[in-house]
């Protein structure tokens, strides 16, 4: 009886989708926006090292050369993708703010993108006292 | 249900100098991950492209995802030559989609 208990909540939580990313599933994000894993590279992300919640999080990524695009991910997040910028000749300047959902405290990932293919990343650590709530 | 948005941009742009975009649409952002009071899980309903043209030029777009807040704000820099009108679409699930206009006048 117990054993058949164990079994209809491991299916139930089968059933769950992933609510985690990984490291690993992250850097596959990076690759399939970047098109190549980045160097590390100076990349500007503007965020509070403290959180304390983490439903909307202002964030400001900005570049010191040209780019066709710049994006964010997370590790930690239940998906690994936050945004994804792409820039027109219009373009003033090689940056763009949002603001983010943080599910846990991690370090927070910006990729850039030139327009010659180059791609490089930095990234910063972030700590969040209440996460945002993605899963509750 | 009309949609509300917001487009802020400065009160005298100049020709040729930069200046700052942003926008705001009114929108859940409801991530596919949480549940409501009944314990049910909430259906995904998410904002996943904003677009900015002028004159149908592209100048910025952003590919959203589960972990932009509700109400997604953007903000971004951009130049302009001569007057136009700026265009911005946001497009999600559900068929949401929401467009707005706004006349850029140079001084």
């Amino acid at each position: 009886m117990r054993r058949r208990e164990f079994a209809l909540s491991a299916a139930a939580f089968a059933v769950l989708p992933e609510a985690r990313a990984t490291e690993e599933a992250m850097r596959a994000a990076i690759r399939a926006w970047a098109g190549r894993q980045p160097e590390a590279g100076a990349l500007k992300i503007e965020i509070a090292e403290l959180v304390e919640n983490g439903n909307a999080v202002p964030v400001r990524v900005a570049a010191s050369q040209p780019v066709v695009g710049l994006a964010l991910f997370t590790p930690l997040n239940p998906e690994p993708e936050v945004l994804h910028a792409s820039f027109g000749a219009a373009l003033a300047r090689p940056e763009f703010s949002t603001r983010m959902r943080l599910a846990r405290s991690q370090r927070v990932y910006a990729v850039a993108k030139a327009a010659d293919g180059r791609c490089w990343q930095t990234g910063v650590d972030v700590i969040v006292t209440l996460a945002a709530c993605v899963e509750a | 249900m009309a949609t509300r948005a917001v487009i802020t941009l400065p009160e005298a742009i100049k020709a040729g100098e930069a200046f700052e975009v942003r926008a705001t649409v009114a929108h859940a952002m409801e991530t596919g991950y949480r549940s409501g009071d009944d314990g049910a899980r909430l259906a995904r309903d998410l904002v996943r492209r904003f677009e900015c043209r002028l004159d149908g030029e592209f100048v910025f777009a952003a590919d959203l995802y589960a972990a932009i807040s509700a109400n997604p704000y953007l903000a971004f820099w951009m130049r302009a030559d001569k007057a136009g009108e700026l265009s911005f679409v946001w497009r999600g699930d559900n068929g949401f989609e929401h467009r707005e206009t706004r006349l850029l006048v140079l001084t």
